[in-house]
């Protein structure tokens, strides 16, 4: 019940905090810049001036705590030992000969190929078949619902799908060796079988975010000119030509948005391997390990740093496509 | 392309056929969950969930009542009861011993070397007759292969809402996820407007700044604002993570929000302008009623982020019970108890019900807002 009554307090405290700032802020400007009296043209012109600051600066503030100061103060940690003296780039030519590092790094390589891939092909393919029926729409919602699933839930619904019953313990309970077994096949104890045990966990994050790939190739599709589509059939192509070298090439530059998508968000990931494997089995990710050595045991946060700031390197060449384009787009 | 007269019939077929199967190998995931949420624990653990529907086999061996409380019946003493613990099911056979588990039908009278009779009636009732009284505490064993009937529970619900702390940290997840939407939506509104349509210079900067942000991993936040949140005074809490998802929720929030208000007519701003409204009314009164479905869009947004976080949580939230969030208790559930499907099952549920509702209630606006985010021009 406390809970409860701090919880209602806070929430009124601090929504109507942001409220009460921005409509005080713009009281205030007014009072002191009064847009009558003697001065009243050079008022209004400095009050231009300030207003849009007051509108950002909440935003910024919070953007450049949490974002942007992080990453150099990330950086400079990354340069000391677990004491916090300056080591230089030592905590680097550790990683670079950790073993567990490069196991992550190698993971992290395959889920970075594979994931985006193979969500894109599931997307593209799940759009253009759900485009031409009448239900497609009822199947888009379905498969794109995992999407509202959390990767902890979604880890929960597929560990009992890969499930393992030992031999004498019954019949298997997991749908995937159920289905070994009735093929005639052997069970298995899936995630952990060194390397593929990797695939099986890729396969819940394409299980996620085909939807997200589908939902937005669709309506890409959707956008396509009818006239190009009707002369290529009028030319005699068969549905699939058309859809492989009339559509795909159309929507070239909406395929890459959803592939650089997928491809950050694999990067972050954490909650799967965290709770399906905590990165045993050889399943470990870049993300996992920093919080390894962030929180586990002795925590080195010079050492997590350095994994967080070659999660940054990975990241930064989609950083700088995402800006090039949106600048392109402003212009 | 709707129109291929000729081979239209036979390829809908196979069209249809296919996004069946598609749509099937998507839910049935999910589906196993839910049914096996509603499933006892020995249902659960002994059978499939795809056989839930059917009765399904079991042997059991169970012990019957102690001989010290047999009771005087005619020239004999006799024990009864019934080999169901709980439930009822059809009994097919019986044994009395682990090497012919399966000897007797149902209603068969079977002789014990030591002289006593047993029987076991279809529906588990057991009869133990002796001729002179007997004595000892450990009961006979029976060994019974039973059909039961398909069973439905709301127990496993009912227990993790109220004997594992699952209702606890939803109220715990709600704590988190209602500011943690609400606020960067402020926040971001403001920002966007300001972004969008007011004179300021540095205005291109900030836009690509933003844009360059959506990338960032959010693990480099966690070590500096730790020390930070540490330094402050806020520490572990509520407020720390309110501040952080907001942090990392506002990048997308304003990009999404402007690039939708930056598509406004300009023609009302203007004339709003000149009739002397000021920048914070004509935000309040024109901007934010038309830019509802953005608005709608990111919250849905922000608030599934929020809803299914774990790491943010785990990082910036306590371990105590006030604090920890239902995907945080999931997570420790599978650690600890990975075997105990029942629990696993019905939390995971808990916790997922609420972003299916959400997301099947308002997926218009979640798609819209996706759109706005990623396909500018089609």
């Amino acid at each position: 019940m406390d809970q409860l009554l701090f919880a209602v307090s806070t929430i009124v405290v601090g929504v109507f905090g942001c409220v009460a700032y921005f409509y005080f802020s713009n009281i205030l400007l007014d009072r002191l810049l009064p847009a009558s009296g003697p001065n009243a043209g050079a008022n209004i012109n400095k009050a231009n001036a300030i207003r849009p600051w007051l509108f950002v600066l909440p935003a910024l503030l919070v953007l450049g705590l949490y974002l942007v100061y992080p990453v150099f103060s990330t950086f400079f940690l990354s340069m000391r030992d677990t004491r916090g003296a300056f080591i230089g780039a030592d905590n680097y030519t550790w990683l670079a000969g950790d073993e567990k590092f490069r196991e992550s790094l190698g993971n992290n390589l395959l889920w970075l190929v594979i994931v985006p891939a193979a969500s894109t092909f599931f997307g593209l393919v799940a759009a253009g078949l759900t485009d031409r029926i009448k239900w497609g729409s009822i199947a888009q919602s379905l498969v794109f619902m995992p999407m509202a699933i959390s990767f902890v839930g979604a880890s929960v619904i597929w560990k009992f799908i890969y499930d393992y019953r030992g031999e004498n313990q019954g019949e298997q309970i997991g749908l995937l060796n159920a289905i070994v077994e009735v093929f005639g096949g052997s069970a298995q104890t899936w995630i952990t079988v060194p390397f593929w045990n990797n695939l099986f966990l890729m396969i819940i994050l394409i299980w996620i975010q085909t939807g997200f790939a589908m939902v937005i190739l669709s309506a890409a599709l959707k956008g396509i000119s009818e006239e190009t589509i009707e002369a290529a059939y009028l030319d005699g192509a068969t549905p699939m030509q058309i859809f492989f070298k009339i559509k795909i090439p159309q929507i070239w530059g909406t395929i890459a948005v959803v592939w650089t998508t997928i491809t950050v968000t694999v990067l972050k990931v954490f909650d799967i391997v965290f709770a399906m494997t905590n990165g045993q089995w050889g399943t470990q990710v870049l993300a996992n390990l920093m919080y390894d050595w962030m929180f586990r045991g002795s925590p080195d946060f010079g050492r997590g740093s350095a994994i967080v700031m070659v999660i940054m390197l990975l990241v930064t060449p989609v950083m700088i496509w995402n800006i090039s384009n949106a600048h392109k787009e402003n212009r | 392309m709707m129109e291929m007269a000729g081979t239209k019939s036979r390829l809908t077929w196979a069209v249809n056929l296919s996004v069946g199967f598609l749509v099937l190998l998507w839910i049935i995931p999910t589906f196993g969950l839910l049914v096996s949420s509603f499933r006892d624990r020995d249902a659960i653990s002994t059978s499939g969930w795809w056989t839930a529907m059917s009765a399904s086999e079991q042997n059991i061996i169970v012990r019957a009542d102690a001989p010290d409380n047999a009771t005087p019946d005619g020239a004999g003493w006799v024990l009864s009861g019934s080999v169901f613990e709980s439930g009822s099911g059809d009994v097919t056979a019986f044994g009395i011993t682990s090497r012919e588990p399966e000897a007797f039908a149902p209603g068969e009278i079977a002789t014990h070397a030591k002289g006593h009779q047993i029987s076991v009636e279809a529906n588990g009732d057991y009869r133990i007759t002796y001729s002179e009284q007997p004595s000892g505490s450990r009961g006979q064993r029976l060994f019974v292969r039973a059909e039961s009937p398909p069973s439905f529970t709301l127990d496993n619900y009912r227990e993790v809402l109220f004997a594992e702390g699952m209702g606890k940290a939803l109220l715990n997840t709600l704590t988190v996820t209602i500011p943690a939407t609400i606020i960067p939506i402020l926040v971001a509104a403001f920002a966007a407007y300001a972004l969008a349509w007011m004179e300021m210079p540095g205005r291109a900067l900030l836009i690509a700044g933003i844009v360059g942000l959506l990338v960032v991993p959010l693990q480099v936040a966690f070590i500096p604002l730790l020390k930070l949140h540490n330094n402050i005074g806020i520490g572990k809490g509520y407020i720390g993570i309110w501040l952080a998802h907001t942090g990392f929720g506002l990048p997308l929030a304003v990009f999404l929000l402007r690039n939708y208000m930056a598509g406004l007519p300009g023609e009302i701003i203007e004339s709003a302008r000149v009739d002397g409204a000021s920048d914070f009314a004509i935000f309040r009164k024109i901007i934010l009623p038309l830019s509802f479905p953005a608005l709608a869009s990111f919250a849905i947004f922000q608030f599934l982020w929020v809803w299914n976080d774990l790491l943010v949580a785990k990082v910036f939230l306590g371990t105590g019970e006030d604090q920890v969030v239902m995907t945080g208790r999931i997570v420790d559930l599978l650690g600890s108890r990975g075997g105990d499907w029942e629990i696993l099952a019905a939390s995971a549920f808990v916790s997922i019900a609420v972003p299916i509702a959400v997301f099947f209630s308002l997926q218009r606006y979640l798609v819209r807002g996706l759109l706005a985010g990623s396909v500018k021009g089609g």
